[in-house]
């Protein structure tokens, strides 16, 4: 399992560089991956979003999609992309400590 | 390791809830990747950003050699309606949206809108019978310019 440095610890990350333990997810962490992602700090709403995302994840298995993501009122389309340019639904999905996301939509 | 896709132009051109989504689907895809998208709508396909009708796409049970069914069956009055139902449920239970929440979400996520000019004359259309996500009525002259520099996708 390739393990990568995210600051002082190291996790287990898959080939895409998702965590494969949620467990050794903090919010360092989400920082780091955040940076590699080419977002330089994480403010208030990309916090609302992880954890939203998060517990989306504990209860249905899965990350929200982007539309679950609009309607739940945590954030508007248009702010997501804003906050995460380039492919929100895989970048916030990845910095929340999430799998990679499976759907087409 | 193969180059990144960057810019995609996609035409959706022909009508019925089969002719719309995959150009739709496509196009929200590219944006989920980052991929800078425009929709160009044209003929049939027009359907999906006009007011009046995008609400209403059926798929056709006639003359569909793609239907899994015999057009004897899906001439009975009310298999059309049926079969769009079914298949709008199936949808929104995969958390597809309907055409017009579809057309909002994707505009929402960066992609540009366009009715061809031509379709527009030929139906006798103006600006005013289009959703607001539309951002302009367009030739196909014009199309080719904006799609400069990336692949064009024809559906």
């Amino acid at each position: 399992m390739p393990q990568k440095m995210v600051g002082n610890a190291a996790v287990d990350v898959d080939a895409d560089g998702y965590l494969t333990d949620f467990s050794q997810w903090t919010r360092d962490v989400a920082a780091a991956i955040a940076a590699e992602e080419g977002i330089a700090a994480l403010g208030p709403a990309h916090w609302k979003v992880i954890e939203f995302m998060q517990k989306e994840f504990k209860e249905t298995g899965q990350a929200p999609s982007i539309r679950r993501l609009n309607k739940s009122g945590v954030i508007t389309t248009k702010e997501l992309y804003e906050l995460f340019p380039g492919g929100p639904a895989k970048k916030a999905a990845r910095i929340a400590g999430l799998k990679k996301p499976e759907g087409c939509v | 390791m193969n180059e990144k896709i960057k810019k995609v132009s996609i035409i959706i051109s022909k009508g019925g809830l089969d002719g719309v989504y995959p150009g739709l689907i496509m196009a929200n895809g590219a944006r989920m990747e980052g991929i800078e998208a425009s929709l160009f709508f044209t003929f049939f396909g027009m359907d999906a950003i006009t007011k009046k009708r995008m609400g209403r796409i059926k798929v056709a049970t006639v003359g569909n050699p793609g239907m899994h069914m015999a057009s004897l069956i899906g001439i009975l009055p009310g298999m059309s309606a049926m079969a769009t139902s079914m298949m709008n449920k199936t949808m929104d239970k995969l958390d597809i949206p309907p055409v017009p929440e579809f057309v909002e979400m994707i505009a929402d996520a960066g992609c540009k809108l366009y009715a061809c000019k031509a379709t527009v004359d030929m139906f006798k259309l103006k600006k005013e019978d289009f959703c607001s996500q539309v951002d302009s009525i367009i030739t196909v002259g014009r199309f080719y310019e904006l799609a400069a520099g990336g692949h064009i996708i024809f559906t």
